[in-house]
């Protein structure tokens, strides 16, 4: 019983630090625009396909695929950021929401048209593949991996808004943007950059999540849920609540597969709206 | 006071283009007898469509889980008929009214956020209805749909054929009476209230409105309208499968609305023809690629046409004027 607890936390926790990758950047822009980029997905989906192309055509090394599906998520999503999603920063949360929608409806299409609609399979270098022992019980060294990856991600991205020169502008743009406005904080630039930060985090996780969740062209839709719970419950412009929002929710959504498999996804969603109604600003909201 | 009420007898006056528009709407039964089927889906979608508008439209409610109501509304009719109580308008009216209690219960929780939030919540409850209604499926058959339910004539003398012939009639008649009850809402001064409400959330309650409750009245009209339209496609196709309750489904009844014109009543009518329309005569593409069109369609709309079709037209037709 023991056992099997500390593996379904083991397990869970990996699977919220993956969550954690893929919506910490979405949680910091919303909290800069207030702007609802529900296509936030759709750039892991990018990192993902990018790392599964360079691999398996090009025979890739999977760890030089990571950096390069970061770098090209977030050049699509700085372009995307430029060229269309600058002009609807003062549009409705509506028109924000459906524009959003329409972009992921067309990179699932794409998807679907270059990779067809099955699952992509990827090669990870032995190392990788089986697991550890550690104090008498066995860890996957796959998802060791990602604990470390990410907990390297998040002490980075705490060190980078708390002690430097850029993370105090950020900080300040999404307490009061206005504010860091009159100060003469360039926002529109800070948050160029922290989208694409944003976005390339996202498609790391992407590159990352294949060989734990799987990829399709169904991604975008599928984990947009859970970046959202993960927003939303975590509170917007919070990398501490971020972190929290996602381990709690990938440990209980590990947990509730393991113990209660007849519920299905019933009891994260029963979670997020209890949570939501408590706190409709967030566990660590501060709006 | 005297210029207000004018003010509302000239909207609630009928025009000739809506007097048309309603007259169109029997074509089908002699231009095009083997699209009735079609035809009557078009009217449950459009009736669908009309009462997001309600809440979106003229309340700025923004929901991404309206689909709740309508798969209230058609496991009601279903699960009615399957138990052997297979009158079509009893059953409509006890769809509506359990679909509405639904609304009633959670715009309780609904009417207190905004955002973010509120686009979250509408969404979980959408899915955690959804999950319910899978586990559930020594009630709702699961993911095999609803099986064996069995409509009795309408009236007792009009069978519903294959050809969908009493079928349209009946959607047609239903979506013809919600639309009044809707037209009669809005042209209200209830309906003004909400109109304000959308405007501006903060200044409504400033001046005295009751603006929650108001808001909780509509959701539940809403939500009705909803159970409604969810009982005709139950009734009509005599299945119904998880997907009346999909987010899939809530998705496409705001591509439709939006596409129409939000807040305009005739938007979601529209909307409903053009895509259901558009998505008969491409049935035969892959779903996949059909989507690419939508989204497509959608950032287009958003950038170019604000205020859906309707709305392009209305200012075209006023620059030319």
């Amino acid at each position: 019983m023991f056992a099997s607890l500390a593996g379904v936390l083991f397990d869970g926790f990996a699977y919220g630090m993956l969550l954690f990758l893929l919506s910490v950047g979405l949680s910091v822009t919303l909290g800069m625009m207030n702007f609802v980029n529900l296509a936030h997905c759709s750039f892991a989906m990018i990192g993902g396909y990018v790392a599964v192309t360079l691999v398996n055509s090009f025979g890739w090394p999977f760890l030089a695929s990571l950096p390069i599906a970061f770098l090209a998520a977030a050049l699509v999503s700085i372009i995307l950021e430029r060229a269309l999603y600058r002009r609807l920063y003062r549009a409705t949360d509506l028109d924000q929401c459906l524009f959003t929608i329409g972009i992921v409806f067309i990179s699932v299409a794409v998807a679907a048209y270059f990779y067809g609609t099955v699952q992509q399979p990827i090669g990870t270098p032995p190392y990788l593949r089986g697991s550890v022992q550690l104090m008498g019980m066995s860890f996957a060294a796959y998802r060791l991996f990602l604990i470390v990856t990410a907990l390297a991600i998040a002490a980075l991205l705490v060190y980078a808004l708390e002690y430097t020169r850029f993370g105090a502008q950020v900080r300040a743009a999404v307490d009061n943007q206005r504010m860091a406005r009159g100060l003469g904080i360039d926002v529109d630039r800070a948050f160029a950059v922290t989208f694409a930060l944003g976005g390339g985090l996202a498609g790391l996780g992407g590159g990352l999540a294949i060989e734990m969740v799987g990829l399709d062209h169904a991604f975008a839709f599928t984990y947009l849920v859970y970046v959202l719970i993960v927003v939303a419950v975590g509170g917007l412009g919070s990398i501490g609540g971020s972190f929290a929002a996602a381990a709690v929710l990938g440990i209980s959504d590990m947990a509730g597969k393991y113990y209660f498999p007849w519920l299905g996804a019933f009891l994260i969603y029963l979670v997020m709206v209890g949570i939501l109604m408590w706190r409709p600003a967030g566990l660590f909201g501060k709006r | 006071m005297e210029s207000a009420s004018r003010y509302l007898e000239a909207q609630i006056r009928w025009r000739r283009l809506e007097i048309v528009f309603w007259l169109c709407t029997l074509l089908p039964f002699v231009a095009a007898p083997a699209y009735l089927q079609l035809a009557s889906q078009i009217a449950i979608t459009a009736l669908f469509a009309l009462s997001l508008d309600l809440i979106l439209g003229y309340a700025g409610i923004v929901s991404l889980g309206h689909a709740a109501y309508f798969g209230v509304g058609a496991y009601t009719a279903g699960l009615l008929a399957k138990h052997g109580w297979g009158e079509p308008l009893s059953g409509l009216l006890i769809s509506g009214i359990l679909a509405g209690l639904t609304g009633y219960a959670t715009s309780h929780i609904i009417v207190r956020f905004r955002h973010l939030a509120l686009i979250m919540l509408t969404l979980g409850l959408g899915l955690l209805l959804y999950e319910a209604a899978n586990s559930a499926s020594w009630l709702t058959g699961g993911a095999d749909g609803l099986q064996g339910v069995r409509i009795r004539p309408l009236l007792e003398t009009f069978r519903f054929d294959l050809y969908g012939r009493t079928a349209y009639a009946y959607s047609l008649v239903v979506l013809l009476a919600c639309f009044l009850i809707s037209r009669r809402i809005i042209h209200s001064p209830f309906g003004l209230a909400l109109r304000g409400i959308r405007e501006n959330a903060l200044r409504m309650p400033a001046i005295g409105a009751p603006s929650r409750a108001h808001l909780r009245k509509v959701y539940s009209i809403a939500a009705i309208l909803a159970g409604v339209a969810g009982a005709l496609l139950a009734q009509t196709t005599e299945t119904v499968s998880l997907e009346v309750l999909s987010f899939g489904r809530s998705a496409d009844v705001l591509v439709i609305l939006i596409l129409g014109g939000a807040g305009r009543l005739y938007g979601g009518l529209l909307g409903a023809i053009l895509y259901m329309v558009a998505r008969d005569q491409f049935s035969g593409m892959n779903p996949q690629y059909w989507y690419f069109w939508i989204g497509l369609l959608l950032v287009a709309v958003v950038m170019f046409l604000p205020n859906g079709i309707l709305g392009g037209l209305a200012k075209f037709s006023q620059r030319k004027s």
